[in-house]
């Protein structure tokens, strides 16, 4: 299983680094995004809860860009048939993948937060950043998990740009609910609180939970 | 001709077990409401090379496919290497090599990533890869990325992949496809008759299918509507009118 993972998650690594079809589109879509809030919504600083709506709402789609490319290369050249044939745990690659957008979400964070917090947020993101780190890498958990399965699912399907947001978003509402609750109190205009343990929790059982439905039920996507 | 369900078994000895490397008994397979292999039944021994013609929508990769597990068969039964389909499937897959129209190689890594990462998969060491580069002639172009390769050149990648593993069975979709004279010269050792392999190969070149075969299966309309030992070369032109 850590063979294939490690094979399948060094692959779309390289192919990333390679091509940059996937972190540059997510990156600059979500750089986008704000530049487009800081004029379309005629204010100089954002905070609170407006503020954590805004960076997790991006943050969503722009994960869902990244979440339509995952198995392209694997659906039209071959790749899914190679790795049938060869004797490996199926989840291998329902857990390289989500790994890979995990990487992906985390590598566009560093570049778009930052952005978020010149363009748009009002308070200082220094103080708060230790607890908004937290609260965005379990948040990118879920999406990862969620943004696989789906995009797993919608693959070999015709209309997989329509079903993949589809699918996610709604499947999302909890994630983007509990990471913008948790975020809020750090982007508080009266200074930075740590983020509420209750939605942290609420996050965790949501990545456990639908990360162990997403190891059940990843197989029965591969099967003919 | 044979009958559409009749049986055939290639005049060779049995492997050391008894079972057959392939065993098809009314084996069908459908699209939706088409049937593109429609009750097909053979035996071939180990170490035996069958070979499959039909016109192009006959059923040839859908009955490769199903022997590599890719597809499963909706009625009658498949053995592989002993095991049955689809039941026993992860017993029979990384003992299958398979070299298809689709080269199974990732456009953006170079040849040598290619291969390792199947390597990986399979759990085979780079010395063999090392090997394979080298007796293909590709080591010069080991590095460069899948996608600045002439046709034949990946074809021949592709055949490395196949038998990367040294799987005990080949599924061959038209192997020599785009491959020049040398070229196939440097494959033939590797998924060739000379290879000791049992092959599965499809053909559209009755000469040439026929002299390599020891079993003939002949497809039309996913139904063997010719099957066995003694088939010539007429009867395959029959399959394409």
């Amino acid at each position: 299983m850590r063979r294939a993972v490690g094979a399948l998650l060094r692959k779309d690594l390289t192919a990333e680094l390679r091509t940059f079809e996937s972190i540059p589109a997510m990156t600059l879509f979500a750089v986008t995004t704000f530049v487009l809030f800081h004029f379309g919504l005629d204010r100089s600083s954002l905070e609170g809860d407006l503020a954590a709506g805004v960076l997790w709402v991006t943050l969503l789609f722009a994960a869902v860009l990244g979440q339509n490319r995952l198995f392209v290369a694997e659906e039209e050249q071959g790749g899914f048939d190679g790795f049938l044939l060869a004797p490996v745990d199926r989840t291998a690659l329902f857990v390289a993948k989500a790994l890979a957008l995990f990487a992906f979400l985390v590598v566009v964070e560093i570049v778009a937060v930052p952005a978020f917090g010149l363009l748009l947020l009002g308070p200082d993101l220094l103080d708060p950043l230790p607890g908004l780190v937290l609260v965005l890498l379990l948040a990118d958990a879920g999406i990862a998990i969620v943004g696989t399965l789906v995009a797993g699912l919608a693959i070999r399907t015709r209309a997989r740009d329509l079903i993949a947001p589809l699918l996610t978003l709604p499947l999302l509402v909890p994630v983007v609910l509990a990471a913008s609750e948790a975020t809020a109190p750090l982007l508080a205009q009266a200074g930075a609180e740590g983020p509420p343990g209750r939605w942290l929790a609420i996050l965790a059982i949501y990545d456990l939970t639908i990360g162990l439905v997403a190891y059940g039920v990843f197989d029965f996507l591969l099967e003919d | 001709m044979s009958s559409t369900r009749s049986t055939a078994t290639a005049a060779t000895e049995p492997q050391a077990d008894g079972l057959p490397a392939v065993e098809l008994d009314g084996a069908t397979r459908s699209y939706g409401e088409r049937v593109a292999l429609d009750r097909v039944s053979l035996r071939l021994e180990a170490g035996r090379t069958l070979v499959v013609f039909g016109p192009n929508g006959a059923g040839k990769s859908t009955l490769l496919r199903v022997l590599a597990t890719l597809l499963r068969p909706h009625a009658g039964t498949v053995r592989v290497l002993g095991h049955e389909l689809p039941d026993e499937a992860w017993a029979v897959r990384g003992k299958v090599g398979f070299l298809g129209h689709d080269p199974l190689l990732y456009r953006e890594l170079t040849a040598r990533e290619n291969l390792r990462f199947h390597a990986r998969l399979h759990g085979v060491g780079d010395e063999r890869i090392e090997e394979l580069l080298e007796r293909t002639r590709l080591l010069p172009r080991a590095d460069e990325p899948v996608h600045t390769l002439s046709r034949g050149l990946v074809q021949r990648v592709a055949a490395c992949r196949a038998v990367l593993h040294d799987p005990p069975l080949l599924l061959l979709d038209e192997p020599r496809a785009n491959l020049d004279p040398g070229s196939v010269e440097l494959v033939e050792p590797l998924i060739g008759s000379e290879s000791g392999r049992t092959r599965v190969l499809t053909s559209h070149d009755p000469r040439g299918g026929l002299a390599e075969a020891d079993l003939v299966l002949g497809l039309r309309a996913g139904r063997a509507e010719a099957l066995g030992t003694q088939v010539d070369a007429e009867q395959i032109g029959a399959l394409y009118r």
